[in-house]
């Protein structure tokens, strides 16, 4: 189903070794053909214990580099490797890419609350928006190295290289750790495939 | 009456419908007030007092119904009053304990029969009826306002003239006087009452603090806060009883009575139910009369009080006087007015120098005068006068701060120092400071607050945020370390380490690990069971969190209810397990926030073991672990940082016997040895404090020479700025010179010369090392003459006159070693060294008194005019012939080996014998310690050399026990005994004696032993023996 040259171009930029890639890729045909939200929610949600639907979107785009609201076999190699296997700065890249939607290469303060709302367990709208408020403001406070109000990309990493934590500030949009740690590429991969079947299965 | 008392009395916090009075003075104040009103009410107002209350006053009476006389119809649990109203009831009625009154009569008749407890039942009533005009009068009364209430009063007497609602107007004008009156009453009271604060009350009883101690003079005993925190508003209260305008409580003990524990509050001193239990919670209540000042208060509860503080006021006022002529006639020439002008401020000036005088000299004394004489000459100046106010403020403050250095410094300690088994230090759980709710707080405290918020009720991505925010506050400073533990915060990150998100848990523990570092907030997360949950996390699969969990247990783990708890949760195992992953040092570094190095996560490991080591209980459990392999593995490393926390877990655990022999066997003196050569002096020191533990063990010392130790140890000398570094390569040194061949090695690198060097200006920590590495140096000849060439006698002769311990026991041997070369003893004894030892023989510990004894040995053996020198110390010989009483056979053995050298002199021997030398040493004869009997044995025969020392030793038994010497295994101690018998054997007695206990026999093996001495001893014994049995055959056949 798929061809050779193809696989010759995503092994330059990925790091999954070649059975890996080859494996991904049969997936992605076998059972996407081509990946549109739904189905991409699904697969963040079940294998990488993902819950938040707005952070789910963004991540969708984030993979989406064409925008055209579908994810290609490329798209989706691509997205993985930075995803599970991405350096420091890619990962680091990745995130921002997540958290500014508009495209302006900031993330504002708006955007900082809408991602923020939903984070505390107030009772009253009121009193969340008003703490959810002042919670974006501590979090300007502490990323907006250059005050201008909103954080640029090089604010971003500054403040994640000096406090690790900081790389998944707005919500969780990396695989959860015991993703992460297991290193055993052939684990991963039974998951992924038992996971995506069952995506299938359900969408 | 109601507004009085609802708004003028004090209730307590209660609520309103079973609230108490308090036994405020106020209170006490309205309740006589009350009672006064009742009790005339009946002759004022008869009338009146018929009226029968709308609703009876109920409430719970301590009265017994047997006090209850005429007019009234008495049962067992029952009294009813002849009195009754229209219907026929009984206006009082009394079920125990509850009791009913209708009217005030019976209410001013059942007054007068509680005579004494009056003011209790006026209390209870009280309590019982929160609202007693309402019940006297009906409620249409009770809702009156009370502005309009005259109004009404005409108005319902306009509407209608019923005669009962004319009395029941009178009976509320004359209660509404009462309220009247009482609130004008309670108003005087308020406004007599003394204002006493925090800063008033803290000069008292800084002053009275001074003015104590042991003795006649001092006016107490002692006095002290009960808290030792000072809230910044200068309370020492809790928040929650400063609410009642507490301030402190002190505890006084005054000469003459019992320990009192008072309360000092703004409404006056006065004494409470004292500290309750060993917890040290104090019962609040007030059991006595409110004072207006302390110092009032305890004139009157001490009478040695009031006389000693009159007194002190008559010599203050007195100089007080004295100095201001003083200033009168220095500065007669200048304005005499401006001296007079400022002699108020220079009263109080002086009164600050009596105090810090006093508080330096901790005992007061007579002197101060001349001493603070002395300084007012510096004072007679205006403005000199402020600069000394000014410092005398500041050594005062000082005093406050030195309670935060000494925290510091026993931490310090507990990192430092090796007394790794005493586990005393820091010990003495500190009190909690809390801070104060109202007090005024920094702004980061209002900030940290805020963020606990987050971590309380945000999900994980708020409560990250508020984690990292959290951790760009300084904490290292103790506000913010506090701040986050009374907002509550302690509880939030230890809760968080129980969840299942890793990132939580790693911010959390990066702000634990900092803020552990406070003494105050490891035992709070002790408290708070956070141990448990941190050992738990060692098991993680992510290693940065296992690093930072132990880490924290590190810190945590620095007292001994930590370290135990540590243990008893597994957490050694865990840490033991820890160190384990150190195998590859080439991995690289993970880019993940979960990852870290194996290298790592083993020095975490390492940290925390060293905090741990400190405990016995946990160094049994580390070795039981498997620890000692991996810390031998993880020695090879060459990691500073590694290495700094395993061989420090590794110097804690030497002190157990156990852990030297493992220490041997894995071989890891080689790698201490190595590292003494490291560039961290840290390093060095924990390596240095290693070998001194291990090299007791001989074969240890043999391998430290053996890996080439001596020479780094050597050339640290000669880092004399570090003391502790010092002190642990002194150390070292010190055991490893008990080797002979160390101290050849000693030699050849100058070692001597330099410690010499070292035995004056130094800390005593390093002197004992530096005399005890002499002592051991000093048993050989080329050594001591490198000493006395160096001219290291003098020092230790100075040394002589200290007063440690450790330092006199090394000192001692140190000189006794010296004094071998006749020409070192010259020097000492010219340097009146031989006295200075002689003195020490008076010391109260028994080693010094052994190990001087063993000094003066070699001292009187090569002294010139050895006898004389000894006579010349006058009560000298006394002393040491009293010393045999002593029980300590280490000092017996001293003092026994001290006479034989005392004795060689004939009147020395005299003057001995004279002071009962002989029946104290046959009184030793009976012990089995072969170091004693052998001296014992020479001291004998020494002895046997005057008068009729011979006889008098078969008189006091001493021939049976010495002839069973001659069983022991040791040649020293046969050798001496065969001399003390060939002695005895000079008495026919004796030798009756030595033949019925079978003497002849042994003296007959030991005269084929190939020690020359021992032979010609028993032979003459034997010989000795032989002609009395020869004698005796002659006698009998002639």
């Amino acid at each position: 189903v798929y061809n050779l040259k193809k696989k010759k171009k995503v092994d330059s930029w990925a790091y999954f070794k070649r059975n890996e890639v080859e494996c991904l890729i049969r997936l992605f045909h076998s059972l996407m053909g081509r990946t549109d939200h739904n189905k991409f929610r699904g697969i963040l949600h079940s294998i990488f214990g993902m819950t938040d639907v707005m952070l789910m979107n963004r991540v969708f785009s984030a993979f989406d580099r064409d925008n055209d609201n579908y994810i290609n076999a490329k798209e989706w190699v691509k997205g993985l490797s930075v995803f599970l296997r991405g350096t420091f700065e890619e990962k680091l890249k990745f995130c921002f890419e997540v958290y500014y939607l508009n495209g302006d290469g900031y993330i504002s303060r708006e955007e900082i609350f809408d991602m923020l709302k939903n984070s505390l367990y107030q009772s009253s709208e009121e009193e969340n928006d008003e703490g959810v408020k002042e919670l974006v403001d501590i979090t300007i406070k502490k990323m907006d190295y250059d005050n201008d109000g909103k954080i640029s990309f090089a604010d971003f990493e500054k403040a994640v290289r000096e406090d690790r934590l900081l790389l998944e500030v707005f919500g969780p949009c990396l695989p959860e750790a015991q993703v992460y740690t297991s290193t055993k590429s052939s684990y991963l991969m039974r998951e992924l495939v038992r996971v995506c079947v069952c995506v299938c299965v359900c969408v | 009456m109601g507004v009085a008392l609802t708004r003028s009395a004090q209730w307590t916090a209660a609520g309103y419908g079973t609230g108490t009075l308090e036994s405020t003075p106020l209170n006490e104040e309205i309740l006589k007030e009350i009672i006064v009103f009742v009790e005339h009410f009946i002759y004022k107002y008869p009338h009146e007092a018929k009226f029968v209350f709308v609703e009876p006053l109920e409430w719970n009476t301590d009265l017994e119904p047997s006090a209850f006389e005429s007019g009234y119809i008495v049962s067992e649990t029952t009294v009813k009053s002849e009195e009754v109203d229209k219907n026929g009831q009984p206006l009082l009625l009394l079920s125990v304990p509850q009791i009913k009154v209708r009217s005030f009569g019976q209410l001013a008749h059942f007054l007068f029969i509680a005579k004494d407890t009056k003011l209790k039942e006026a209390q209870a009533c009280i309590e019982g009826n929160r609202d007693p005009v309402v019940k006297i009068l009906g409620s249409e009364f009770g809702e009156m306002k009370e502005d309009s209430m005259a109004l009404n009063i005409l108005n319902k007497i306009s509407t209608d003239d019923d005669p009962e609602n004319e009395i029941k107007m009178k009976i509320a004008i004359l209660l509404k006087q009462l309220d009247l009156h009482l609130l004008n009453h309670s108003l005087k009271y308020i406004s007599l009452q003394i204002n006493l604060n925090p800063k008033t009350v803290k000069k008292d009883i800084e002053l009275l603090q001074r003015f104590s101690g042991k003795g006649e003079q001092t006016v107490l005993e002692s006095i002290e806060y009960t808290s030792d925190y000072e809230f910044t508003n200068g309370c020492r209260a809790p928040p929650w009883r400063q609410m009642y305008g507490e301030i402190c409580y002190v505890l006084v003990k005054p000469h003459d009575v019992e320990a009192l524990c008072i309360t000092c509050s703004a409404e006056g001193v006065f004494l409470n139910g004292g500290k309750t239990d060993e917890e040290g919670d104090i019962d609040y209540e007030r059991k006595g009369e409110v004072y207006k000042d302390l110092v009032t208060f305890l004139k009157e509860k001490s009478a040695v009080f009031s006389e000693n503080m009159s007194r002190q006021e008559n010599i203050s006022n007195e100089e007080q006087k004295n100095q201001i002529e003083e200033v009168l006639t220095k500065e007669e020439a200048a304005v005499p007015q401006k001296a007079i002008s400022s002699s108020d401020r220079l009263k109080k000036n002086h009164i600050n120098f009596v105090k810090t005088q006093m508080s330096k000299r901790l005992e007061p004394s007579l002197n101060w005068r001349a001493k603070v004489d002395f300084k007012d000459k510096n004072l007679t100046k205006d403005s000199q006068e402020e600069k000394h106010g000014g410092k005398v403020e500041k050594s005062r403050t000082s005093i406050s701060h030195g309670k935060v250095q000494l925290r510091k410094s026993v931490d310090k300690i507990e990192e430092t120092i090796s007394e790794s088994s005493s586990e005393s230090e820091e010990d003495e759980e500190q009190p909690d400071h809390r801070q104060e709710a109202n007090a005024d707080l920094p702004s980061e405290y209002w900030q940290i607050q805020k963020l606990v918020k987050y971590l309380k009720g945000g999900n994980q991505t708020a409560t990250v945020i508020a984690l990292c925010s959290m951790k760009d506050f300084n904490l290292a400073q103790e506000t913010c370390q506090l701040a986050i533990r009374d907002v509550g915060g302690l509880e939030v990150l230890i809760n968080l380490l129980d969840t299942d998100e890793v990132k939580c848990k790693i911010g959390s523990l990066k702000i634990l690990k900092e803020i552990s570092h406070n003494p105050q907030i490891r035992r709070n997360i002790v408290d708070l069971g956070g141990l448990p949950i941190m050992v738990n996390i060692l098991d993680s699969p992510y290693k940065s969190l296992k690093c930072l969990a132990a880490e924290t247990i590190a810190n945590v783990a620095k007292f001994k209810r930590a370290r135990r708890a540590v243990r008893q949760h597994g957490g050694i195992t865990k840490l033991v397990a820890l160190l384990d992953c150190a195998q590859n040092a080439t991995e690289p570094a993970q880019s993940s926030l979960y990852e870290t190095r194996d290298v790592e996560v083993a020095r975490c490991g390492a940290l925390a073991l060293w905090s741990c080591s400190k405990s016995y209980s946990n160094k049994e459990a580390i070795r039981k672990a498997g620890g000692i392999p991996l810390l031998a593995r993880l020695l090879k490393t060459s990691h500073e940082n590694m290495l700094i926390p395993v061989v420090g877990t590794l110097q804690e655990c030497a002190s157990e016997e156990n852990y030297r022999a493992a220490i041997k066997a894995e071989r890891i003196i080689e790698n201490l040895v190595k590292n003494l050569n490291s560039e961290n002096e840290q390093l060095q020191e924990h390596c240095a404090m290693a070998i001194y533990q291990c090299a007791e063990d001989e074969e240890t010392r043999d391998l430290v020479r053996l890996h080439g130790g001596l020479k780094p140890l050597a050339s640290l000398l000669n880092n004399t700025k570090n003391k502790e570094l010092l002190a642990a390569v002194t150390g070292a040194i010190w055991k490893c010179s008990i080797s002979k061949e160390n101290v050849i090695k000693f030699r050849e690198y100058k070692a001597i010369e330099t410690l010499v060097g070292l035995l004056t200006d130094q800390p005593e920590e390093v002197l004992v090392n530096v005399v005890g590495a002499l002592g051991e140096c000093c048993q050989e000849h080329e050594n001591r003459v490198i000493v006395r060439r160096c001219g290291g006698i003098q020092p230790l002769v100075n040394l002589l006159v200290g007063i440690n311990q450790a330092l006199l026991v090394n000192v001692t041997k140190a000189v006794g070693a010296c004094a071998v070369e006749p020409e070192n003893m010259a020097i000492i004894d010219r340097l009146d060294g031989v006295r200075l030892l002689w003195s020490l023989l008076k010391n109260p510990h028994p080693d010094v008194k052994a190990s001087a004894a063993w000094a003066l040995c070699p001292c009187i053996e090569n002294a010139k005019d050895a006898g004389e020198m000894v006579r010349s110390f006058v009560g000298g010989l006394e002393l040491v012939v009293n010393l045999l009483k002593s029980d300590n056979k280490e000092v017996l053995a001293s003092v026994c080996a001290a006479i034989t050298n005392i004795a060689k002199d004939q009147e020395n021997l005299a003057v001995i014998t004279d002071h009962g030398v002989v029946p104290l040493l046959s009184k030793l004869a009976n012990t089995n310690n072969d170091n004693l009997r052998r001296h014992l044995a020479e001291a004998v025969s020494r002895c046997c050399m005057w008068g009729r020392n011979r006889v008098a030793f078969g008189e006091h038994r001493a021939v049976a026990p010495l002839v069973r010497y001659l069983k022991s295994n040791d040649t020293n101690v046969h050798r001496a005994t065969a001399q003390a018998l060939y002695q005895l054997s000079e008495d026919a007695d004796n030798c009756i004696t030595m033949h019925e206990n079978g003497a002849v026999k042994l003296l007959l093996d030991m005269v084929g032993s190939p020690d020359q001495e021992l032979q010609e001893a028993a032979a003459g014994c034997i010989s000795n023996i032989r002609r009395l049995a020869l004698a005796t055959e002659k006698a009998r056949y002639t």
